[in-house]
């Protein structure tokens, strides 16, 4: 079993899901709250990384960071070497990748928080900072920690966006997902096998834990 | 809505066949990718029997092959797995035909601050080369043969980390064309096409420094169109098809053996 993409793809998985904590709360605050006519336009903005291809997706990542583009440009300028086939490339792509699997729980759960409770806090001096943390976050929590749990799953199960920007390289961007593969075209069916269960596993167990935080009732725990 | 149901059955049925008698399905290396494109244009004008190419690198076509990937012919940069399926009986015998001898190439991009692939592999030393784009060598010919270039000159050590691996030689040579990486070793059958000429330019590594790129293709027992695929292989064989394959870079068996 490689042992050095395990440890790329959980680091990157880990990475992706708190990055899109940070940026992710943000937007499905926005998205949940904001009362403007075109919101749709930036949902499905959104949800695009679900329905499009991972190649459209690594294609327009791989032309975005490149030395042809501005972005790319400014990202040699400033930090000295340039982004494709770095591991902070991957993560951007992951980002992308994963964010509405971050936004669209985290959003969900923020519509379920009764409007009232958050005027009634609001009408109490308490600011909207202060009412996000201390009343809508706690309420949402389950959805939060969906989110982040699914855009970590997510990034585990990458494969085209990897393949297309990453450049598979040991240790840096070559991730589980394009290990088993290799394994595969190099005929290395058990050690493909290996690593293939060991994702099975894990994918697994990360549901469950999704589904058991929100499982509304405990039918086996005794009620008070 | 029953005939509506058995109509789009037989549609599916129709859609999923494998090759008609009309056409032949070619899995091929990717190295083969422009010089089969106008191969397989020329062969369907003269014989009327169309030629489907599916590209990849040959270690992934054959582990498509070895689970049943329905193709007629299989087009190896790499001669040793074609020999495996002949070997295994899942190729017809006999069919085995050496069609050319692949060649590397650096190709770098005309761009300020590189040095000009001319010198010579050590130029990868380079500092203002960061990235080199190799096919994979765990299951691309040419990405092994970059290896053993590159070990050959001295240079794997310092060099090896400067590696991107492409899926098959067309994805590294997309790596380096696009500008991502700043230096290839590619087959000279992608080097020569236009888009490429323009881009950039190479220098054919010494064969003598790896082991030879033989390549090799097969009739597949499961083709659907056995005497198509047989046809193509002797249209290959005859002077247009060799005169396609020369063009595009490829040393000729003949040619090969004085």
């Amino acid at each position: 079993m490689n042992w050095i993409a395990i440890g790329v793809t959980f680091k990157l998985a880990a990475l992706t899901a708190l990055a899109l904590v940070v940026i992710g709360l943000p937007i499905a605050y926005w998205v949940s709250f904001s009362r403007w006519r075109w919101k749709f336009l930036v949902e499905s903005v959104v949800a695009l990384p679900l329905v499009l291809p991972p190649t459209v997706l690594g294609f327009y990542i791989l032309v975005a960071i490149g030395p042809h583009s501005p972005v790319g440009r400014l990202y040699t300028d400033l930090v000295g070497h340039p982004l494709p086939f770095t591991f902070e490339g991957l993560l951007i792509a992951s980002i992308l990748y994963s964010l509405p699997f971050a936004v669209q729980p985290f959003a969900a759960a923020f519509d379920q928080v009764d409007r009232r409770l958050i005027e009634a806090s609001w009408t109490l001096g308490v600011s909207r900072i202060g009412t996000f943390v201390k009343l809508i976050l706690p309420m949402s929590i389950a959805g939060v920690v969906t989110g982040f749990v699914l855009s970590f799953a997510h990034t585990l199960g990458e494969f085209g966006v990897v393949l297309m920007v990453g450049g598979n390289i040991e240790g840096v961007t070559r991730t589980v997902s394009i290990d088993i593969y290799d394994e595969v075209q190099a005929l290395n069916y058990a050690g493909a096998a290996k690593t293939a269960v060991l994702l099975l596993v894990v994918s697994y167990v990360i549901l469950l834990a999704v589904y058991a935080i929100n499982r509304k009732v405990w039918a086996v725990w005794p009620q008070k | 809505m029953k005939y509506f149901f058995s109509a789009g059955l037989l549609a599916v049925a129709c859609w999923s066949a494998p090759a008609q008698a009309g056409e032949i399905v070619v899995a091929a290396a990717s190295d083969l990718s422009f010089a089969f494109t106008e191969a397989a244009g020329q062969f369907e004008r003269q014989t009327g029997t169309r030629v489907k190419v599916t590209l990849g690198s040959s270690g992934n076509l054959f582990s498509q092959i070895q689970n049943g990937a329905p193709f007629d012919a299989y087009f190896s940069a790499d001669i040793r797995y074609p020999q495996k399926l002949e070997e295994s009986g899942q190729a017809v015998p006999g069919s085995l035909y050496r069609y050319a001898v692949g060649r590397l190439v650096l190709w770098m991009p005309n761009r300020a601050g590189l040095p000009p692939p001319q010198q010579g592999l050590r130029v990868l030393l380079d500092g203002a080369i960061r990235k080199v784009a190799i096919a994979n060598p765990k299951h691309a010919p040419y990405g092994r043969a970059a290896v053993a270039a590159l070990q050959q000159a001295g240079v794997y050590e310092a060099v090896k980390d400067k590696l991107v691996l492409g899926e098959n030689i067309s994805q590294a040579a997309q790596f380096v064309e696009s500008g991502a990486a700043d230096a290839g070793l590619l087959a000279l059958s992608l080097a020569v096409v236009p888009a490429m000429q323009q881009a950039g330019q190479y220098w054919e590594v010494p064969q003598e420094t790896h082991p030879p790129i033989a390549q090799g293709a097969v009739v597949m027992k499961n083709g659907a169109n056995r005497d198509g695929a047989q046809a193509f292989f002797s249209f290959l064989q005859r002077r247009e098809g060799q005169e396609i394959l020369r063009r595009y870079g490829f040393i000729l068996p003949d040619a090969a053996q004085p």
